[in-house]
């Protein structure tokens, strides 16, 4: 059954918690663990979700969860499963979910995520990227975008911001062969819980990067988040694309999907200058975000569609 | 059953007879040959158990985390810098009161780099939470794989339990070890059993924080915990004795203490060489004694007062060296905790044994020859001693 | 309200002495001892005659304030808003399609 706004529980997960208002983490959170059910377990590293959702005596997880170490997300999550495992006691449609950011995941946590796929331990890895390390103040992750202030890539004069392109994360988990990943965005909710609900139901390691933007961050008000979250995707600076590895797609190498493959994008300069991040940006860095997009777009097309 | 073992291998057995749920193996020089002695009983049949290939000591103790918060009895194993890359996640499993028992296989730390034998990878990290004891022998390794289990989840201790094993001395030297029947480690050792755990019906967050209202508390019932572990390592001892047959004395293993006029504190292998010391000056009537500390978390502060306080003299002999710090770890211990109690001796401390060098029976008969003199009030107390250094500029001793 | 018995809710404080909760970082799950209302300068107030129940914030609510309000058959009928924990993004406003959402200043006691 295709979970919807209808059907979805009423049981919130993930409640009372500390994020700033309009986080888009918050959401990825709440959502997937109501996609989830009660009897997920959840394992969230040093960052934005663990710190707003764990201040004793204010525990904002309805269901069992814990922290980790900051590299530890996908370790913890396997050591998790394999105590379950071992012990055969937990109820059958129990998830062992993770929830990291982009620095916790493509940084820090790269090598224990790796570890896990390796291995491919029956869980469920969810990258919320908000394209910073928000938690300690917005500084510059592998996953921030080329032109993207922050504390670390200040704008200034001599330059504008964040000089690397975003890591291709979702590239680099595939090419374990991974059953199952998939990239997202809070903007399209329906397509992220479709996602969720699909990996869910996928045994062996899952990995789904949504992206999840934080008004603080990236410098716009808050109600503003869920149009961000969709017009990053309408701008092609984000993409929808699954992968199913090889045993779920029967395909040596497995298969890509582009779920949103437009035939025009929607001009990125409005969706630029709506943020404080992206505000000392000159035409030249705008050009070289737009010529960054093509390129990755070319190379999906060319594979993926 | 009589077995040929090394140490790590008869450690292997004992972690076999303590049926450990999961277990997180990372390879690492000289540990190795303990994840390939469990990874051959898994194989075999002997160990049931969920075997985890971690990519690193970091997730190595990290998973161990993860089962541990399901209930599972859970074991890993490193040492030096494997130990080190660990450290971090030490902190969590303590404070996270999860009974992990790992073996650390002590080893020198880089740089300059070295495979071998001294204490300065779990000395360093004495303050990191964990309980730890220092195994002399193949024998007590093996049967500390098993107490250490009951000690660490003992509702009273609930804490990680770290069974040091110097590296090659042990890990990789032969002796007979009598192996415990698979029934009477079943008796001494139940099932683990733990509220501190996910639960389906009354789900848990673990491993939350604490800000600085709360926090203080945690650190406080911790320390608390561990001292108390004191009192369960003699009951869990007693336990072992009646139904394994074997008796361990305890947080300490004084040896002719009780009248001597010096004592040579130490704690791993090395202590032997200094019983066999202090034998031959008995036997040239001399009053010498060896104080072997087996477990530094807790101190045994009290132990340490009671049986040097009619020393005139007190050596500590150790693999460790705190740089420009006041004599080694296990020296500032000794100190520390025999002037609390109001104990205070003319001290030596002697470092020796690092990178793995071997401390001679001469090496150890000078090291008493010095205690001789300073009981005899000749000399200066206090000095730092490095075995097998020639310092001619006559530096800082 | 309907009975949620996973979900966070409010509690009378720490009634538990060190000795029993600093043991281990083990904590019933859920446990809420403060609210969030004080973080709002605005509050959304929804037009029930407007609204068409699409449950687009209902969904989008990064902090899940939004509830179903259901009659004793269990059909929704309705939405309200936990106001102890919603912090007043405006999210909800923005993604209704109506528009049927207002957000109100706190400071002038907007009906609610």
């Amino acid at each position: 059954m295709t979970v919807n706004a209808r059907n979805i529980t009423d049981e919130e997960f993930f409640y009372g918690h500390k994020a700033c208002p309009g986080c888009g983490g918050a959401l990825v959170v709440r959502q997937v663990l109501k996609v989830l059910g009660p009897h997920a377990v959840s394992a969230l590293p040093a960052g934005c979700m663990s710190a707003v959702g764990f201040n004793f005596p204010q525990l904002a997880f309805g269901n069992n969860a814990t922290i980790t170490p900051f590299a530890a997300t996908a370790a913890v999550l396997s050591g998790i499963r394999a105590g379950l495992a071992a012990q055969g006691t937990a109820p059958e449609d129990c998830t062992v979910v993770g929830f990291a950011g982009d620095g916790g995941t493509a940084d820090i946590g790269l090598q224990a995520l790796s570890g896990a796929i390796d291995r491919n331990d029956d869980v469920l890895y969810i990258c919320y990227d908000n394209e910073a390390y928000m938690n300690t103040g917005i500084q510059k992750s592998g996953l921030t975008p080329f032109g993207a202030s922050t504390t670390t890539t200040p704008a200034g004069q001599s330059e504008h911001g964040c000089l690397t392109q975003k890591k291709s994360l979702f590239d680099i988990v595939a090419a374990h062969g991974i059953p199952y990943a998939a990239t997202a965005s809070v903007g399209y909710l329906s397509d992220f819980l479709k996602k969720v609900e699909r990996a869910r139901d996928v045994r062996g390691t899952r990995f789904i990067h949504v992206m999840a933007p934080c008004p603080v961050g990236w410098g716009f008000p808050s109600e503003d988040m869920v149009d961000v979250a969709k017009e990053i995707v309408d701008t092609g600076l984000w993409y929808l694309a699954e992968y199913e590895g090889p045993a779920l797609s029967g395909m040596p190498g497995g298969t890509f999907r582009l779920n949103r493959n437009p035939k025009a994008f929607k001009p990125i300069e409005p969706y630029l200058r709506r943020q404080g991040r992206f505000r000392a940006d000159d035409g030249a860095d705008l050009a070289a975000i737009e010529a960054a997009r093509d390129e990755r777009w070319a190379y999906m097309r060319e594979r993926w569609a | 059953m009589r077995k040929f073992l090394s140490g790590n291998e008869a450690f292997a057995e004992g972690v076999r007879l303590a049926r450990p749920q999961v277990i997180s193996a990372y390879p690492i020089t000289p540990q190795t040959t303990v994840v390939e002695a469990l990874a051959s009983m898994v194989e075999e049949g002997s160990l049931t158990c969920e075997y985890l290939h971690v990519e690193s000591e970091h997730t190595a103790l990290a998973a161990a985390m993860g089962a541990a918060a399901t209930g599972a009895r859970t074991f890993t194993a490193t040492s030096s810098q494997g130990l080190l890359y660990m450290a971090e996640c030490l902190t969590y499993a303590s404070g996270g009161r999860f009974p992990i028992v790992m073996m650390n296989a002590n080893r020198a730390l880089a740089l300059p780099w070295n495979i071998y034998g001294d204490q300065r990878d779990s000395l360093s990290l004495l303050d990191h939470g964990w309980i730890q004891v220092y195994a002399e022998n193949n024998q007590e390794a093996l049967d500390l794989a098993l107490m250490a289990y009951a000690v660490a989840e003992d509702e009273r201790v609930s804490l990680p339990v770290m069974v040091n094993v110097d590296g090659f001395a042990l890990t990789h030297t032969y002796e007979s070890v009598e192996v415990p029947a698979a029934e009477d480690a079943d008796a001494f050792l139940p099932p683990y059993r733990t509220a501190n755990r996910f639960n389906f019906e009354h789900p848990v967050s673990i491993g939350y924080s604490a800000g600085p209202e709360f926090n203080g508390h945690y650190q406080y019932w911790h320390h608390r915990d561990m001292l108390t572990a004191e009192a369960v390592v003699e009951e869990v001892e007693a336990r072992f004795a009646a139904t394994c047959g074997r008796r361990y004395p305890g947080l300490v293993d004084a040896y002719r203490c009780e009248d001597a006029d010096f004592v040579l504190v130490t704690l791993g292998s090395v202590a032997g060489i200094a019983r066999d010391v202090a034998d031959e000056l008995r036997a040239a009537g001399k009053r010498a004694g060896v104080l072997r500390i087996r477990y530094l978390r807790p101190v045994p502060g009290r132990q340490l007062a009671e049986a040097l306080a009619g020393a005139a003299a007190v050596g500590v002999l150790e693999k460790d060296i705190s740089f420009g710090g006041d004599g080694g770890a296990v020296f500032s211990t000794v100190l520390a905790a025999c002037a609390r109690r109001g104990v205070a001796r003319s001290a030596l401390n002697f470092i020796g044994g690092l990178g793995g060098a071997d401390i001679s029976r001469d090496q150890v008969r000078a090291c008493f020859a010095d205690l001789e003199r300073l009981a005899a009030g000749q000399g200066e107390a206090g000095q730092v001693v490095f075995l097998g250094i020639d310092d001619e500029e006559g530096g800082p001793r | 309200m309907m009975n949620r018995t996973f979900t966070p809710h409010l509690r009378d404080g720490l009634a538990a002495r060190p000795e029993q909760f600093a043991r281990s970082t083990c904590f019933e799950g859920g446990y809420l001892t403060s609210v969030n209302a004080g973080w709002r300068s605005l509050r959304p107030v929804i037009d029930p005659v407007q609204c068409t129940l699409c449950l687009n914030c209902y969904m989008y609510c990064p902090d899940g304030t939004i509830f179903k309000v259901r009659d004793d058959d269990g059909v929704a009928g309705g939405l309200a808003i936990d106001y102890d924990f919603c912090k007043g993004c405006g999210v909800c406003a923005k993604v209704c399609p109506v528009p049927c959402i207002a957000m109100v200043d706190e400071q002038e006691g907007g009906a609610a």
